[in-house]
């Protein structure tokens, strides 16, 4: 007999333990086999199924909506432009044409000095060309008497677009002795900026006439263009006719 | 008759000539490769020459509603008539941006952004930028409106709350001998210059760009301060007046 209670108390362990190990075997999650359901809220605040934004798109919720577009990310500049002309006329290299592009207009300090030189470079060319020593034909002063450290300057640190609120726009208005108080479609802003680099002090100096190169004016105006138009104030654009 | 033209040479000049010739050859090479051809800003450097935010030129003007400012922006020149206008677009990761100086130091305090998105341009501002300078983000909680991009064909003009937006293909506004001037740059047209009344010719008047240009009440755009020829140029009777300039800025 106490073989017997002996064999039956190791019985008893057995199967408690083996009971106890099947209470953990189906606790294992495998049991569903594979209908998992995912809940997608359209109204749970975020992104999920196959929505295309927040709570909206998708096969199940109603389409985005304009103000639910995406405008995310940083953008990084790669071209600006305030006056016309500046960096194509004053930029020295490529190289120094690409920095200007990507940089801050407040930050400009370091062109001056290749403004400066390029404008020298100007009058070099045709120093040259009229066998006269480069030494000897030189900017200067222009019309406001700006010489060629403060011309620069102008051109390179504040190159942006001075537009008056209370008028009137002009690029350059002699009569009214207006300046840089905006810029209209029709202002003929390079003839001025080249008056500013080759007239001198009344604006006349190499302007071709007296056996001087013609340089205060491309003798380009608007031609046919049309700038009395209403907003957006431009032609319609040309088509082959 | 200008002094210059009459000057006598003598055998020191001759050799000075020569010197400077090579330095100033030497000097010019690089300049002279950059100028390949271009606008007021267009294609005005190599990086970003033909690309989606070539800017070729910037307008800012009194409207004529005196009350207002106008901005254009023209960006992707040089656009032939026919096809090439007709299949030019606008890019949805460049962002175009006015920026306005009301205080004087030239820089942002006011942004005016513009990108596209589908058909139509989506405008926002004016308003405080999050940040000034080189990067930006999309001010999404400023307010907004929208234009659909016009065509060669229809013009679509988006008028709310005051303010007039468009965008789309446009003639060519500039006009200039970019050609000469290239000539000039390169030592090419001397001792002549530009050409005489007649034989000139605008490089831009057979040409389409794209366009942005938005019309904004002064009341938006805060008090103009001095103007900066006042105490740089020293001109003065100036009227105060903000400092405005476009950017194109791309989605890294």
């Amino acid at each position: 007999m106490k073989n017997y209670k002996n064999k039956s108390y190791k019985l008893t362990v057995f199967v408690v333990l083996l009971l106890t190990a099947l209470i953990f075997v189906q606790c294992k999650d495998d049991d569903d086999n594979g209908n998992v359901i995912d809940v997608i809220s359209c109204n749970d605040g975020i992104q999920n199924g196959d929505e295309d934004g927040i709570d909206c798109g998708g096969s199940i919720c109603s389409p985005c909506e304009d103000n639910q577009l995406n405008f995310d990310g940083n953008f990084v500049q790669e071209d600006i432009a305030g006056r016309p002309g500046v960096n194509i006329i004053f930029g020295i290299t490529d190289l120094s044409k690409n920095n200007y592009n990507v940089s801050e207009v407040a930050n400009r300090t370091i062109f001056q000095e290749d403004f400066q030189e390029v404008l020298e470079h100007y009058y070099d060319i045709y120093a040259i060309s009229l066998d006269i020593p480069v030494d000897e034909l030189n900017y200067e002063n222009n019309i406001f008497d700006w010489n060629a450290g403060t011309f620069t300057t102008i051109m390179s640190n504040y190159d942006a677009l001075q537009v008056a609120p209370d008028g009137p726009t002009t690029y350059y208005n002699a009569t009214n002795n207006l300046v840089f108080t905006g810029r209209y479609l029709s202002d003929d802003v390079m003839d001025f900026t080249l008056k500013l680099i080759f007239g001198g002090a009344d604006g006349t100096r190499f302007d071709g006439n007296n056996s001087t190169p013609q340089l205060t004016t491309d003798d380009v105006g608007l031609g046919d263009r049309d700038f009395t138009l209403s907003f957006p104030y431009l032609e319609v654009p040309l088509t082959l006719e | 008759m200008e002094n210059f033209i009459v000057v006598n040479l003598n055998n020191y000049y001759k050799t000075m000539k020569k010197t400077k010739l090579l330095t100033i050859i030497g000097g010019f090479s690089l300049l002279l490769l950059s100028f390949i051809f271009m606008s007021l800003d267009h294609i005005d450097a190599t990086n970003v020459a033909g690309t989606s935010s070539d800017i070729a030129d910037f307008f800012a003007f009194e409207g004529d509603n005196p009350d207002n400012t106008v901005f254009v922006a023209t960006i992707q020149g040089i656009l032939a008539p026919g096809v090439v206008t007709e299949n030019a677009s606008f890019d949805e990761n460049v962002l175009i941006e006015f920026n306005i100086d009301n205080t004087g130091d030239f820089i942002e305090d006011l942004v005016i952004q513009a990108i596209k998105r589908g058909d139509s341009i989506y405008f926002f501002g004016p308003v405080i930028p999050n940040q000034t300078g080189l990067e930006s983000d999309v001010i999404t909680s400023a307010p907004n409106h929208i234009v659909q991009i016009s065509t060669t064909e229809e013009t679509f003009i988006t008028n709310e709350d005051g303010m007039s937006f468009f965008a789309g293909p446009r003639r060519d506004p500039s006009y200039f001998d970019f050609n000469r001037f290239i000539d000039i740059a390169n030592g090419d047209a001397a001792p002549e210059g530009f050409y005489p009344p007649g034989e000139s010719t605008d490089f831009f008047v057979g040409l389409n760009v794209l366009a942005i240009a938005v019309e904004v009440p002064n009341s938006l755009l805060g008090n103009a301060p001095q103007h900066i020829l006042e105490s740089q140029g020293t001109i003065s009777g100036l009227p105060p007046a903000y400092n405005v300039w476009v950017s194109t800025k791309r989605k890294e």
